[in-house]
């Protein structure tokens, strides 16, 4: 049986991502962050989601990849988890892609240990490659 | 209505009857001839037995029915209510409960096995448990089968609620008289009237009114936005919509809050119970009272304070309530009375919980305290009697001499005052030997709003909760030279002569904050655990009532962070934790000793848990230090205002006249005290001082304030003492390196007492 899966993209730089659509909550224009202090690098503050306080992970910090430049105003995911709603802040936003299952991989041994762990897999699609993420993992950070 | 929302509903009433059929049963327990209690009980089960015989759940009902022939007779006269009756019934509704816990998890009853427990209660129908069988024995069977038809043939009538959104944590938003339906179901025609109360009520999800709660929080939000633009708008029919919709949303808020209140007797009814099998487990005679049920609080504080109550009345039950025997032979009855009543009182909660047991014994409590070594010897001497039954709260403390199922493993009261504490309340103790114990729990109404100052820091805003603020204080850039002093890096303030540790909280929340060399110093005067400290932030702002929300768990692990509130211009700011900032900044050291206390303790370690110590220079030279804690204030004192009142110094002070010690004199002299060697001289102050000021370190013993002469005030210092040693020489308890000097550590009240008695006999 091959089921078509529908993800929510985005992208940090040049690299596309891709999130289950039913996992994201909506998409967020930048806000004012609320730093907080003594937290992980990746939590980059707490935003106000109609009285719903939520924390804001910067997905760069999260995947180890270079800080994006400060004249770019990030773009909120907001995804649901079990503990509420996380976002989790994008260079820019794309499309809903529907893609066939059949050109999904598991991702490649290279990769990093660390973020790894946060990949599910990649689409081969015609002009770019496109990276799933696990949304349970992204937003739970190591124990500090 | 589904098959599964019939079960739910079903599941969902069960548990509220038996949480009835519980209290009743022990009610009846101790007034067994109560009618209408017993025709209650009778109704509850019955009911029970009929929904459950409808939804097709065999193995309970014929676990309800054996009981309700049981209840038949009983409600007869045939039999007599008895202990062995009631204890028996009470076990038939802990069958029902596990059978429940099984359907609500599988979906069915099962695997446990109730013939036992049945043939004990058709047993106790035949013979009445102690009572001679009945003569005349009737056909319970026969008496029940009528109702039962009638009961199975009406399906079950569901409870007449509006909008039924069931989860486990379902709650009725006003609490039914809890018989409502069950007297409903079992079409008992004389119980019309309560139809009116189970009409009015209906039952909403938790997470409905959580959520109801959030959105009027913002729509407050919203309000006070309008409310400020219209300050600058003249339009008069805009003002008037305004002011209209300001009266609305408070008026709504303040309902919306109230769907949250429960009354605490949904906690308070399940007592009966847990004290008679306490006081069974434990063989002793318990009569339970209780008051102030209808007291009101937030639903999620009644979850919280559930835990601790029990562990209290499990600790009262066990420890302090005698035994019988032991009771009549101190001449007290032989049932102890546990009494719990809750009120409010200035906008807190209290819930007392006292019995008349044998009360805390301190002097016990100090031995236990000792042999445990969570507290030097030192510091016990000097605790009062408050102070001392204190003690029960901290952690790894036990006085119980052995181990029972019940308490005595010495995780208990520190955890029970983590836990109201935790919800922002206090607890407290009060005993008194051979009468009896009473601990009083005080809890906020709610916890959704508190009144918090909010300060500004590195350009955001953090909220501190004003519970633990004790005031003010802001010095402009002159003051603030010489107000600010360091001792040994440390920076302090003297603040009314009592010197206050300065936290900057930039520096704990590793943040930039704004350049403040050339600006005004605000010190926010907090409280941590009784210890004062002054946080030092760029600006003070206002205090703002808000609405405290938790913290997720990817930055939960922040000590210093209490959790984040939305202000009036929607944006997110931080609660601070005062505790937890005081534990970063060594202001308490509450996590050291805990730690401490969960491993071996090495055999010193009971006096090197860093205490804040004093260093001061005696006259002679040497350095000593006393703990901080002896401390009351520092003064100095000009060497004209010095008087000689027989042989001792004295000087007047607050009104009152202050006795004088010079610490490295009296050291000197003390081997000679006792003996006949009269100290004659008076001897002068050391010259140094006289063009001068004279340092005195004012140390209190109990009412009585004793000046403490030194040679000069040296440092505060928060130091694991490494190497000690022996003293040499009487009125010192040890000497240790500190700051790389050799330091004599003062025992001050042994001084005081040693040097003090002849002059004011009133102080020993």
């Amino acid at each position: 049986m091959s089921t078509n899966h529908q993800y929510c993209t985005f992208y940090l730089g040049e690299q596309c991502f891709g999130l289950d659509v039913l996992k994201v909550q909506e998409i967020v224009r930048y806000q004012t962050l609320t730093r907080v202090p003594l937290a992980h690098r990746v939590v980059r503050g707490l935003i106000n989601l109609r009285g719903q306080i939520v924390t804001a992970i910067d997905l760069r910090r999260r995947l180890d990849l270079p800080d994006r430049d400060e004249a770019c105003e990030p773009v909120n995911v907001v995804v649901q988890t079990d503990d509420g709603a996380v976002s989790l802040l994008v260079d820019e936003i794309g499309d809903v892609l529907e893609v066939p299952e059949q050109e999904f991989e598991r991702p490649p041994e290279t990769l990093t240990r660390s973020t790894r762990d946060l990949i599910q897999g990649v689409y081969k699609l015609p002009d770019r490659l496109l990276v799933i993420l696990d949304p349970v993992r992204v937003v739970s950070l190591p124990e500090r | 209505m589904s098959n599964n929302e019939i079960l739910r509903e079903f599941l969902q009433e069960t548990h509220e009857n038996l949480v009835l059929l519980d209290s009743d049963l022990i009610t009846l327990e101790s007034n067994p001839g109560d009618k209408s209690t017993l025709a209650q009980v009778f109704r509850t089960l019955h009911s029970v037995k009929g929904t459950a015989g409808f939804l097709g759940l065999v193995k309970l009902q014929t676990v309800a029915h054996s009981a309700e022939s049981l209840l038949s007779r009983l409600r007869s006269g045939e039999l007599h209510f008895n202990q062995p009756i009631a204890t028996a019934l009470l076990r038939v509704v802990d069958a029902i409960r596990e059978m429940l816990a099984s359907i609500e998890a599988s979906g069915a009853e099962g695997s446990g096995d109730y013939t036992a427990l049945i043939a004990e209660v058709d047993h106790l129908r035949e013979t009445g448990g102690t009572q001679p069988p009945p003569s005349a024995p009737a056909a319970p069977e026969r008496i029940v089968e009528p109702v039962l038809a009638a009961t199975s043939a009406v399906p079950v009538v569901p409870p007449p609620s509006v909008a039924i959104e069931s989860s486990a944590h379902t709650i009725a938003v006003i609490p039914t008289s809890g018989s409502g339906t069950s007297e409903m179901a079992s079409g008992d025609a004389s119980e019309v009237r309560s139809a009116s109360i189970a009409d009015a009520n209906i039952r909403v999800d938790v997470d409905l009114l959580d959520k109801l709660m959030t959105l009027v929080g913002e729509l407050v939000l919203s309000r006070n936005q309008i409310l400020q633009y219209s300050d600058s708008n003249e339009d008069g029919g805009f003002l008037g919509a305004v002011q209209r919709l300001n009266l609305l949303t408070s008026e709504l808020q303040a309902s919306v809050m109230k769907t949250r209140m429960q009354p605490i007797g949904s906690v308070l009814n399940r007592f009966p119970r847990i004290v008679r099998d306490l006081a069974f487990a434990c063989g002793k005679k318990v009569r339970y009272e209780m008051d102030g049920q209808e007291t009101e609080l937030d639903r999620t504080l009644i979850e919280a304070i559930r835990d601790p109550l029990v562990h209290m009345v499990r600790n009262a039950i066990d420890h302090g309530i005698e035994s019988p025997q032991v009771r009549l032979a101190r001449g007290k009855p032989e049932e102890g009375r546990l009494r719990m009543v809750a009120f409010h009182e200035g906008g807190k909660v209290i819930i007392e919980i006292t019995d008349d047991g044998g009360g805390i014994d301190v002097a016990r409590l100090r031995e236990k305290a000792l042999l445990s070594e969570l507290v030097s010897p030192d510091v016990l001497t000097r605790m009062s009697h408050q102070e001392l039954l204190r003690l029960v709260f901290l952690p790894g403390f036990s006085t119980a001499d052995r181990v029972t199922q019940t308490s005595g493993r010495g995780v208990g009261m520190d955890v029970v005052r983590t836990n109201i504490e935790k919800i922002g309340g206090t607890v407290d103790i009060e005993s008194t030997v051979g009468e009896g114990t009473t601990i009083r729990t005080k809890i906020p109404l709610t916890l959704a709003i508190i009144p918090a100052l909010i300060v500004v820091c590195g350009g955001e805003r953090y909220a501190i909760p004003q519970v633990s603020l004790l005031e003010l204080v802001r010095l402009d850039p002159e003051q603030m030279v010489r107000g600010v002093e360091r001792i040994h890096g440390a920076p302090v303030y003297r603040l009314r002569d009592r010197l206050l540790p300065l936290v900057f909280l930039d520096e704990q929340l590793e943040i930039e904050s704004h350049d403040t060399s050339a600006r005004d110093l605000n010190i926010v005067v907090l409280q941590a655990e009784d210890r004062p400290f002054g946080l030092v932030v760029d600006t003070i702002c206002d205090t703002e009532e808000i609405v405290v929300k938790p913290l997720q768990k990817q930055i939960k692990g922040i000590a210093v962070l209490a959790g984040a509130t939305i202000m009036g211009d929607g944006r997110v700011a931080l609660v601070l934790d005062v505790l937890g900032l005081a534990e970063r900044a060594n202001v308490i050291s509450r996590t050291k000793s805990r730690a401490l206390s969960e491993h071996e303790l090495p055999p010193q370690s009971s006096e090197s848990v860093p205490e804040p110590l004093l260093l001061f220079a005696s006259n002679a030279g040497g350095q000593m230090a006393i703990p901080l804690s002896l401390v009351a204030r520092l003064e100095e004192f000009p060497h004209a205002t010095i008087e000689n009142l027989g042989s001792r110094q004295v000087v007047q002070y607050r009104g009152g006249i202050l006795p004088l010690i010079d610490v490295s004199r009296e050291l000197d002299q003390l081997p000679l005290r006792g003996s006949t060697a009269q100290l004659a001289t008076i001897p002068e102050v050391p010259s140094q001082h006289d063009a001068g000021s004279i340092p005195v370190i004012v140390y209190a013993e109990g009412e009585q304030l004793v000046g403490l002469i030194v040679g000069k005030v040296l440092d505060i210092v928060h130091e694991q003492i490494a190497a000690r040693s022996r003293a040499n020489r009487p009125g010192v308890l040890f000497t240790a390196v500190v700051q790389e000097r050799v330091t004599e550590f003062v025992d001050i009240p042994m001084l005081v007492r040693e040097t003090m008695f002849d002059v004011l006999p009133s102080i020993t």
